[in-house]
């Protein structure tokens, strides 16, 4: 199985306006100026996305102390995103790359084309728009959240600078 | 690999002797159905490992989408600090669907405890930040839902739900452990 490249450190993100809301679009841009938590995602609803979204949903005290401006991205479009996210009551915005599919996954080299979906991909972006940190993780694994932590204290200079490291390797999550 | 940060300290609630071989430390959340599930195993697990294991609870409560897991972890704490921190959290994952204030007052009541202390520490906030804090320190650990189990330090990814393979992951540790 052919294994994505996401964009890595030091790379500047690639711009984007996408939906949403049904009527509302969000451009990467207007974000600039804090840092910002892009996390790809395969589906809204799947067990694991749920836990994902809802653990991030959880850290929103941790995330606004750092300024940081947390955002899903997956293919579902935004009915979809918008029943989810009221189903578990998300804080954040879930973005549609639905048209043309997956085109900013694959900007970011976080698209699974052989499923038609975006991977498990975090990129963690300091105020300029410039990735300092990204992770892609395996499909049925929640990444959890300690990385993304992780970069944003090393960008806001509270903790020595994050290695560049290899993903991490955690056999597929088990839960019942 | 995800470490348990900070290790298991003074400030833990730590069940068994410190000289164990194995440290199971899980991050709960008392209104998690499958918290709930676990409780019973992690409960045979510890009768069977007896003294080769010291057992530590850290909260984890997810409480946009379990509205009184917080304020569970609070009065388990409040009880805690009356000295009766287990005997609360046996009784919490006891009566998961009836978490009110009320409820959880009338439980330390019923454990012999001051209840109207509860009350105050739980209209007070109390333990706000004690609770808060062992979340941080999940996330910091690679805390990924609930519960989250770690063995010796570090993040068990095995299925807890299947008691025998839970116990021979304890046991294996505890060989490593005492070696």
């Amino acid at each position: 199985m052919a294994e994505s490249q996401i964009l890595s450190p030091g790379t500047t993100a690639p711009d984007f306006t996408l939906r949403s809301a049904p009527d509302k679009r969000l451009s990467l841009s207007e974000l600039r100026g804090n840092p910002v938590v892009l996390a790809f995602y395969p589906a809204d609803w799947s067990p694991v996305c749920g836990d994902q979204m809802a653990l991030y949903n959880e850290m929103h005290e941790e995330f606004a102390e750092f300024g940081a401006q947390v955002v899903g991205i997956s293919v579902d479009g935004v009915w979809c995103h918008a029943a989810f996210a009221k189903d578990r009551k998300l804080r954040f915005p879930l973005l549609s790359d639905f048209e043309p599919k997956g085109a900013i996954s694959r900007a970011y080299g976080a698209y699974r084309a052989e499923d038609g979906v975006s991977e498990r991909a975090l990129f963690v972006l300091d105020g300029e728009g410039v990735i300092r940190w990204s992770y892609l993780s395996p499909p049925g694994v929640n990444p959890g959240a300690d990385g993304i932590f992780k970069a944003l204290e090393s960008l806001s200079g509270r903790e020595q600078p994050a290695r560049s490291e290899a993903p991490r390797l955690s056999p597929p999550e088990t839960r019942p | 690999m995800s470490t348990l940060t900070p290790p298991v300290g003074e400030g833990d609630h730590i069940a068994g002797p410190d000289h164990a071989p194995v440290t199971l430390v899980e991050y709960g959340d008392f209104e998690c159905p499958y918290c709930g599930m676990a409780h019973p195993i992690v409960k045979a697990a510890r009768r069977k490992l007896g003294d080769r294991m010291r057992f530590v609870f850290r909260h984890f409560p997810l409480k946009e989408i379990h509205p009184h897991a917080q304020r569970a972890a609070q009065a388990a704490e409040s009880a805690g600090a009356q000295g009766k921190f287990w005997e609360m959290h046996e009784v919490i994952f006891e009566h998961q669907h009836a978490l009110e204030d009320e409820h959880l007052v009338a439980y330390a009541a019923a454990l012999g405890l001051d209840g109207e202390r509860v009350a105050r520490d739980l209209a007070d906030e109390t333990y706000v930040k004690r609770v808060r804090d062992d979340f941080r320190s999940g996330v910091r650990s690679g805390v990924n839902g609930t519960p989250t189990f770690f063995i010796n330090g570090e993040r068990y990814n095995g299925p807890w739900a299947d008691e025998a393979r839970f116990v021979r992951a304890l046991e294996d540790a505890a060989l490593v452990g005492s070696k």
